[in-house]
């Protein structure tokens, strides 16, 4: 399967009652925008904020950070069995709007969602600081429950994406990079003399809000599977995430997944990339051992020398980790893993809930519980009121000068599992 | 006059007052260098003087710690000096434990400590997280690499220069971890330590696996309509409106509360302070997290003895193990002093 992704840059958004993509420059119109929004009747009131790099401001509480890609040419649409029909994506052209994203902010879902800071040391840890964000803020009806809300505001920013990445369709990019993965009898041929890597990638499914969806599949009730890269990059992993905003991955990552991007990058000069397994972080045993067992045993059946395992979450999933990286490694085939840490705010904890001597290649996005100093923002997009309440944040987080002391936690995306930054931990 | 302060914590035998047979003497200090102290003001320099030596014997120190360690700190505090040095202990163990303790309640005065001690010294992995601690030989006939390598990471942490790894330095890990930004993304990171690993090259792991307490469940409760059973959760349930503020990760504290005459939690007097889980179902009947309404029943039915009066809650998600295992401990003291007989433990 090969796709050719076409970088539309963006270097900047303004509002205008004349939408589109002209010099770099995107100009959407709020008042019609905001339309598609409001469809939904969860949703009482909704408007759009711009965020750029280096700007005084901070963003939260944040639910989600979109990237607006379109498919325009080959089979399917983005967001497959969500937005557009399950038809298999990933191959022919797609283009991405490089350089921006859709991020939505609201009311509290549950205690947990996080911020991204424009500038200041917040910045630092969060890669979308240095994207420009349209900012969806909605405010829910009266007497919501949690998770309808969170599916209202989830739906709301993929119907904002893809009418933004409609403006790209006829734009000619400003880069094209092509990825393929074969079939695999072709890989045996393409590198016979290079390890074949598998990619294994775990995806959050406790339930209750920390949830990813694949093709419209709750990963709950999925088999671990296989998978091509590209079909990744089309959308077909969707974040339902609403906790530790840390090390859950958004919408952005799984379409921008580093792992997928350092393979390829890798592919053809010291490994065979051969493709991709996806598996669940399910709460009950027996689903740990189920997935477990098929993720080895998928591995097995590609016939791989090598895999990188990425975790999703913390606590409970680093059994799955470990389970998955043992079970991995007793079939012979050797493993890096890909976590985070909490090793409390002194540092001095150990820092999984699981551990095994067979893990014995590991990569770290950091201490989570490193507590970090945000100080006021001249601007708040959303609202300040549950920096107190959520992960990460303690009674009297918020100072009276605006300014935030919390565990790093609190920044989204700041120790993504998948390796997205060059935090680390020793 | 020199710039920085140094004092000098060695036992009995370095301080040149005797051996085991003076192992029982109480703290003591002497102006100036003394014993190994010698070699260690030729390695800091003319920049460091050794002020004050302090002595005292390993057995005295072992059996009366507690009145050893404010005295010591006392004459600490008076001198303010810039770095603290201990030992080296080699595989002496009191010693070590001595060295690594003092250490921890200087540094804990804010002054910069350096001990020195062989790998297996009991010590060692008392103390690493509380000092830094150079790797030594087993004996004092290492005295001469030991001194001037406890020199050289003393003065950088007196001159506030930042240490390098344990590996580069030469301590023992502290196994305290620090963030920092490394050269390349984590997923490059990865990819490349797995094709070393492929090609059998050395790697080196960013995180060593920790070794796990295993802890044994008890025997079963032989008569339950006689026991008292108490109810522990990691799951957040709290009373209506989390009168302490437990964090919803990351918790700081437990909290204690009485469940006297509650027959049923409902949301008028119970909530879950959580923040892993959606709250919708909690906070809706938190006996589904924290089963007092069944307990009850088995109450009255006679099944069990009594349920405890209290319960002890926090919230699991993000929770340091050190803090868990702390508040733990004082949950366990508690419930052992009122005669619990059995605890049921819930988490989500």
């Amino acid at each position: 399967m090969k796709l050719q992704l076409g970088y539309i840059d963006i270097k900047d958004i303004q509002f205008d009652k004349n939408p589109r993509i002209e010099n770099g420059v995107l100009f959407v119109d709020p008042d019609a925008l905001i339309q598609s929004v409001l469809q939904d009747e969860l949703i009482k009131d909704a408007h759009f904020e711009i965020a750029r790099p280096g700007e005084s401001v901070r963003i939260t509480p944040v639910k989600d950070v979109i990237q607006p890609r379109v498919k325009v040419e080959g089979e399917g649409g983005i967001f497959p069995g969500v937005m557009a029909k399950t038809t298999t994506v990933g191959s022919g052209v797609t283009h991405v709007l490089r350089g921006m994203s859709v991020v939505t902010v609201g009311r509290i879902v549950g205690f947990q969602e996080g911020i991204i800071d424009m500038t200041g040391p917040g910045a630092d840890y969060t890669p979308f600081s240095k994207l420009n964000n349209l900012c969806l803020v909605m405010e829910p009806v009266e007497n919501f429950k949690q998770h309808e809300y969170e599916h209202a505001a989830r739906m709301a920013g993929f119907r904002v994406a893809c009418e933004i990445a409609e403006m790209a369709r006829n734009l000619t990019p400003d880069e094209t990079q092509e990825f393929e993965t074969v079939s695999i009898k072709e890989s045996f041929k393409q590198y016979p003399d290079l390890p074949r890597v598998a990619y294994v990638q775990m995806l959050q499914s406790q339930g209750l809000l920390h949830d990813t969806y694949v093709y419209g599949v709750d990963a709950k009730r999925i088999v671990p599977t296989i998978i091509y890269p590209t079909e990744t990059m089309d959308g077909a992993i969707i974040s339902g995430n609403c906790v530790s905003a840390c090390d859950k991955n958004t919408t952005y990552h799984h379409q921008n997944n580093p792992v997928v991007a350092e393979l390829y990058a890798a592919h053809g000069k010291t490994i065979n990339f051969v493709g991709q397994v996806i598996t669940n972080e399910n709460v009950y045993l027996a689903d740990k051992i189920r997935s477990s067992d098929w993720t080895a045993k998928l591995c097995e059946y590609l016939a791989v020398d090598g895999a990188i395992i990425s975790q999703e979450g913390f606590g409970n999933p680093d059994t799955d980790l470990i389970m998955n990286c043992t079970k991995i490694e007793d079939k012979g085939i050797k493993t890096v893993i890909i976590t985070d840490e909490y090793a409390g705010q002194d540092g001095k904890s150990q820092s999984l809930a699981d551990a095994d001597p067979k893990a014995n290649a590991c990569v770290t996005g950091g201490n989570a519980n490193m507590v970090i100093h945000l100080p006021k923002m001249d601007k708040v997009i959303g609202t300040l009121d549950y920096v107190d309440k959520i992960a990460g944040g303690h009674d009297g987080s918020l100072a009276e000068d605006g300014s935030i002391e919390a565990e790093l936690q609190v920044i989204t995306g700041a120790t993504n599992e998948m390796g997205f930054n060059k935090l680390s931990a020793r | 006059m020199a710039k920085y302060k140094v004092v000098h914590y060695v036992n009995q035998f370095y301080g040149q007052i005797g051996g085991e047979e003076k192992a029982d003497i109480p703290p003591e200090k002497h102006e100036g260098k003394l014993g190994p102290g010698l070699g260690l003001a030729t390695a800091l320099g003319d920049d460091y003087e050794i002020v004050e030596t302090i002595i005292c014997g390993d057995s005295y120190f072992g059996e009366h710690m507690d009145e050893a360690l404010p005295v010591i700190t006392k004459w600490v505090e008076e001198i303010k000096p810039d770095l603290f040095i201990a030992g080296p202990a080699f595989n002496a163990g009191r010693y070590g434990v001595a060295c690594g303790a003092v250490c921890k309640a200087v540094g804990e005065l804010g002054i910069p400590t350096v001990t020195g001690m062989y790998e297996e010294n009991p010590g060692a992995d008392m103390y690493k997280s509380d000092t830094i601690i150079v790797k030594t030989r087993d004996s004092a006939a290492g005295m001469r690499k030991a001194v001037p390598a406890m020199a050289k990471i003393a003065k950088k942490l007196a001159e506030g220069e930042e240490l390098g790894s344990a590996e580069e330095e030469g301590y023992i890990p502290t196994g305290v971890r620090t963030n920092y930004f490394a050269e390349e993304r984590g997923s490059k990171r990865a990819v490349d330590m797995l094709v070393k690993k492929l090609a059998g090259e050395p790697f080196i792991t960013e995180y060593p696996m920790p070794i796990f307490d295993k802890v044994d469940p008890a025997p079963a409760v032989k008569d339950l309509s006689k026991a008292t059973i108490a109810l522990v959760t990691s799951g957040g349930i709290v009373p209506k409106g989390n009168p302490d503020r437990i964090e919803s990760s990351s918790a700081s504290k437990y909290g204690e509360y009485s469940i006297e005459g509650i027959a049923d939690l409902d949301p008028s007097n119970s909530e879950t302070a959580h923040g892993g889980y959606d709250p919708v179902y909690a906070n809706e009947d938190a006996d589904r997290v924290l089963p007092v309404d069944v307990l009850r029943e088995m109450e009255k039915d006679g099944e069990i003895g009594k349920l405890f009066e209290r319960f002890y809650t926090t919230t699991g998600n993000g929770t340091a193990v050190a803090s868990a295992k702390k508040f733990a401990e004082e949950i366990a003291q508690k419930l052992k002093n009122a005669n619990v007989d059995a605890v049921i433990l819930t988490s989500t």
